[in-house]
């Protein structure tokens, strides 16, 4: 390196430059600006009750949501089965902005390929784009199988997937065996998690149909098996951390849609386009399991009562299992599923993550919490703050009213806070977006706010620091790595909340230069 | 040196044998080895702005894209509704940098994501009642918005809905500008038609309706630059030192004001010509206001540009002008002394957009980088034209190329940088081969300008020298085949 050194301001600094500072106040003169007299005032009415209370009063317009649309989420669940290649049936850009949007978060390719329909395909419907779409999808990324999904477009219009699948094999575009499953995922309706959900049922059902098997559950060696499903989850390092459960249990078990391997491959000099996966012969064999164990049941609810209907499997259901109860009822679905004990080791690493519970709580206890995500998500993070002694205040889910078990997921969450002091000043809004969040933060003020990068915008309008947990995450880097389930990621969950309270008390220090906490 | 044209066209050729016959023949259009022939002519039967193949990973994206992502979305002071379900608008959430001073929420809405958040009550009886709904409900919570952009998503064409009478009547109501935009996913083959579409819209509801209230002889505009990373600003910072007045920034950081009086700016000064070519030659045309293509990446180009630019204007603005380039010139002197020995000859394959393939070619052989394949997304005839000559003898130019072939390309040629988006960005870093995201900088820039260009050789040297690239054990290192490079 060249030991001349060179001042090289990166965007934040070159533009505190008195030369741009001058620019910005010079271009004022063109932009007709509202004064500053106005900008303060919009500014002060923006932060008041009274206009949360509009704010909350809205019924159309929709504010930075908390969710993303169907076909996101089922191209996420095609990558978790082996060589399988997502095919987005309808305009390309979808695709486009599903692929960017889940590499921004993980950092990592995403394979997925579109039928790219333009004006003529809204005429005459996409078949011609669905016959040419899997010739060449599978001469070119030699998939095992393919997996189409819907687009608005392709739904607005009424296309027909199974149809035109048949004609595909019909005109010898893909041979008569090759496997593509398919699903109906209208933007319209839910979110990415239903479209996660969508895409999985019809992965197992359309592989299983396809295998002429029949569903015997507990037979043969199939039998001492168990089908555990994640849902649609952000975390890798959460499939590592089931792995290593399961291991200890010393169970055979299958891991329906595993997109940890595409979501974390090699940089080894060779980019192969397909990494792991549910191996696509053991889906039909998981027919044949002890049962399956479902770890994000408000995502997975058809693809439950698939299993439980079809397959005549016992489904064991859970949240996202995040902190040490959830993970002892975690190891409890596991042993009843499988008449395993619990093993001791993990008993053992329970006791440890309870110590470190108790180096932290005194930074933790009666912390008020705001938290944003999925369903399952936060009830597993509603479960972590209770046990831990924070005080969740506002909780927010976009896209928490999906009906499950004629139980809405709000009345689950209001039991779980009820089951604890630490709930009682708990709010939970369902359908609300991030700008209800903005006024709740500033009307109602808490300590920390826990959910993805999004939240971001709202949490600094209120000064308020924010633990990035769940989906997306742009903003940092590498969190997915690191598990946050089971009682590893409750570790994990800790070290990240309490670290960001210990930086909060070192910026806010008056000088006393506390070193030991 | 030239490169090797028939090798080239033989590795090409190589390529394009895994695909079936008919998309085999139609990809082959959309290649082309640059010869003395195609860079003196300028012209060539490279195919562009046609659909992409189905099932093939295109780079490209939709309208709506083209519309919000890049034209409106960077307007700062009105809102802008993605119309329809919830995706889109989620997805090009503040993911361009498109940087605007102001206060999120309150004068700034860039980085935000409003959106009508269709159902399918609203896809099976319309969303038009909502929409009016919508425009009332943005009134009341953002009361300094200066007005409404309506971005329609692919369902709104396809069930019929009236935005453009819902528009009219609100903007009657709320007595601001509510602006229709079609820019549905499915129209065109790429984003390029979005911008079309979103242009065609600021001509028909905001151009020309405010007045400036003092001119002057050195006006001008700034049009085709979003401000990614602040690109806007290091490039305005060198035309109002060099003496003339930007009366308006077109769209990075813009305000509805600065689209209203443009138009009476004396000179359009046009950096993204493929995005906003159709604003410049209709205001030519309404207006009588000449333009001209600029660019400010890297300075040879910067120099080049200043000056043609000054040369529009009178002996003040030129002799500014020199005073300006020799105020900087020893600063990217400086720049290119201490990066040009890291980067000399480094090969590079750029895909970026519908222009940037070939404006900052200049940029890297600044660096003393060559370029030996470059391609667009979404460009039209007349960006090849300009490109050919911009390019060497023998390289490879390439229109919408696949994933697949790009990655073919990578490992035949060699190359020591890849230029490309997000989508591209992580499948180059398993390869092992250094990769700038080219679209928004990388999380980076400016680029632009003099001040950008220091940002652009130390994001190159960066990535280019990083010793990360020599820890990846390769399996097996790939050997050229057929190619000269």
């Amino acid at each position: 390196m060249s030991k001349e050194r060179m001042n090289i301001p990166d965007y934040n600094t070159l533009f505190t430059e008195e030369r741009y500072v001058q620019q910005r106040e010079n271009k004022k003169q063109f932009e007709a600006p509202c004064s500053d007299q106005e900008k303060a005032e919009a500014l002060a009415y923006s932060q008041s009750a009274e206009y949360m209370e509009k704010n909350f009063e809205r019924k159309a317009v929709v504010i930075n949501p908390h969710k993303a649309c169907q076909p996101l989420g089922s191209v996420m669940a095609a990558l978790g089965f082996e060589k399988t290649l997502p095919f987005v049936h309808g305009s390309q850009g979808c695709n486009s902005y599903f692929r960017s949007h889940l590499s921004r978060h993980f950092k990592e390719p995403t394979p997925a390929v579109s039928s790219s329909m333009t004006e003529d395909a809204a005429v005459f419907g996409g078949m011609s784009n669905m016959i040419d779409g899997l010739e060449n999808a599978v001469a070119l990324y030699k998939p095992e199988m393919v997996a189409v999904c819907t687009t608005c477009m392709a739904e607005v219009i009424g296309d027909d997937l199974s149809a035109f699948i048949g004609n595909a094999r019909q005109k010898g575009a893909i041979a008569e065996d090759f496997p593509v499953t398919f699903a109906n995922t209208p933007s319209f309706i839910g979110s990415h998690i239903t479209g996660y959900d969508s895409m999985i049922k019809s992965i197992l059902s359309q592989l299983f149909d396809r295998s002429g098997q029949t569903a015997a559950p507990g037979a043969g060696e199939e039998g001492e098996k168990l089908n555990v499903l994640l849902g649609f989850e952000p975390y890798t390092g959460n499939f590592a951390e089931i792995r290593k459960i399961l291991n200890a249990f010393d169970t055979k078990y299958t891991i329906l849609g595993d997109h940890s391997g595409n979501y974390d491959s090699p940089a080894n000099g060779e980019y192969e386009y397909y990494y792991g996966g549910t191996k696509l012969a053991d889906v039909p064999k998981a027919a044949n399991a002890l049962g399956s164990l479902v770890l994000q049941k408000y995502t997975l609810k058809k693809t439950q009562e698939y299993i439980k209907g079809t397959w005549k499997q016992q489904v064991s259901a859970l949240s996202t299992p995040l902190g040490v109860k959830a993970t002892d009822k975690l190891l409890e679905a596991i042993s009843e599923l499988t008449g395993l004990p619990v093993p001791a080791s993990l008993k053992e690493e329970r006791g440890r993550v309870v110590d470190a519970y108790a180096d932290s709580h005194p930074y933790l206890h009666g912390k008020r919490v705001a938290l944003a995500g999925d369903p399952d998500l936060l009830l597993g993070l509603i479960g972590f703050c209770l046990e831990v002694g924070m005080e969740p205040v506002h909780i927010l889910c976009s896209n928490g009213d999906v009906e499950f078990d004629g139980k809405k997921w709000k009345e689950e969450v209001e039991a779980l806070l009820a089951t604890s002091p630490y709930g009682s000043e708990a709010t939970v809004y369902v359908g609300k977006d991030l700008w209800h969040l903005r006024s709740l933060l500033l009307n109602d003020p808490v300590d920390l706010a826990i959910g993805s990068s999004h939240v971001k915008f709202a949490a600094k309008d209120a000064g308020v620091p924010l633990v990035r947990v769940g989906f997306p995450i742009f903003d940092r880097h590498h969190m997915h790595r690191n598990p946050i389930i089971g009682y590893q990621g409750a570790l994990n969950l800790l070290t990240l909340i309490v670290n960001i309270v210990l930086d909060q008390l070192d910026n806010n220090e008056s000088g006393f230069g506390d070193l030991v906490r | 040196m030239g490169l090797d044209i028939e090798a080239n066209k033989k590795l090409v050729e190589d390529i394009l044998e895994a695909y079936p016959d008919k998309a085999k023949k139609d990809r082959k259009k959309h290649f082309q080895i640059n010869t003395e022939e195609t860079k003196q002519s300028c012209s060539c039967s490279l195919k562009s702005n046609i659909k992409s193949r189905p099932g093939v990973m295109t780079p490209r994206g939709c309208s709506y894209a083209g519309s919000k992502g890049v034209v409106w979305g960077p307007i700062k002071d009105m809102v802008h509704i993605s119309h329809g379900p919830v995706g889109c608008g989620q997805y090009s959430w503040g993911t361009r940098r498109n940087y605007a001073n102001g206060t999120l929420g309150i004068d700034n809405f860039t980085a935000m994501q409003i959106t009508s958040d269709f159902q399918e009550t609203d896809i099976v009886f319309g969303g038009d009642k909502k929409l009016e709904i919508i425009c009332r409900e943005i009134k009341e919570m953002f009361p300094l918005a200066k007005g409404i952009s309506v971005q329609s998503e692919c369902p709104i064409g396809l069930i019929g809905d009236d935005i453009e009478a819902v528009s009219k009547k609100m903007a009657k109501e709320l007595e601001m500008p509510v602006v229709p935009v079609r820019c549905e996913g499915f129209r065109g083959v790429s984003q390029s038609l979005g911008h079309h579409i979103a242009n065609d819209a600021i001509r028909d509801f905001v151009m020309g309706k405010a007045d400036l209230a003092e001119t002057g002889p050195y006006d001008v505009n700034i049009i085709g630059d979003y401000n990614i990373g602040g690109d806007a600003w290091a490039s305005r910072i060198l035309l109002e030192e060099m003496g003339l007045r930007v009366i308006a920034q077109w769209s990075g950081d813009g305000t509805l004001n600065e689209l209203e009086i443009a138009h009476k700016a004396k000179m359009n000064l046009i950096h993204c010509h493929r995005s906003m070519n159709y604003m410049v030659e209709h205001m030519e045309k309404a207006y009588g206001i000449p333009w001209m293509e600029y660019n400010f990446f890297g300075p040879t180009k910067t120099y080049e540009s200043l000056r043609a630019i000054a040369a529009k204007f009178d002996a003040t603005i030129q002799e500014n002008c020199e005073k300006v380039i020799a105020k900087y010139k020893p600063q990217m002197d400086a720049i290119i002394g201490k990066y040009r020995p890291r980067l000399e000859g480094k090969k590079v394959m750029l895909l970026i957009g519908g222009l940037r393939s070939r404006h900052t070619i200049g940029a890297y052989e600044d660096l003393g980088m060559e370029i030996v394949a470059t391609g667009y997304e979404f460009a039209h005839k007349d960006d090849y034209e300009k490109t050919f000559p911009d390019m060497k003898e023998g390289s490879i130019i390439m229109d919408d190329p696949t994933a697949y072939e790009l990655e073919e390309l990578a490992q035949k040629l060699n190359i020591d940088l890849m230029g490309s988006g997000v989508k591209e960005k992580y499948v180059y870093h398993k390869m092992g081969i250094p990769f700038r995201q080219m679209h928004s900088w990388d999380y980076s820039g400016p680029y632009h300008g003099f001040d950008g260009f220091k940002i652009f050789a130390k994001d190159m040297d960066m990535t280019v020298n990083n010793p990360v690239w020599s820890l990846i054990d390769k399996k097996e290192k790939v050997q050229p085949e057929g190619a000269s490079v």
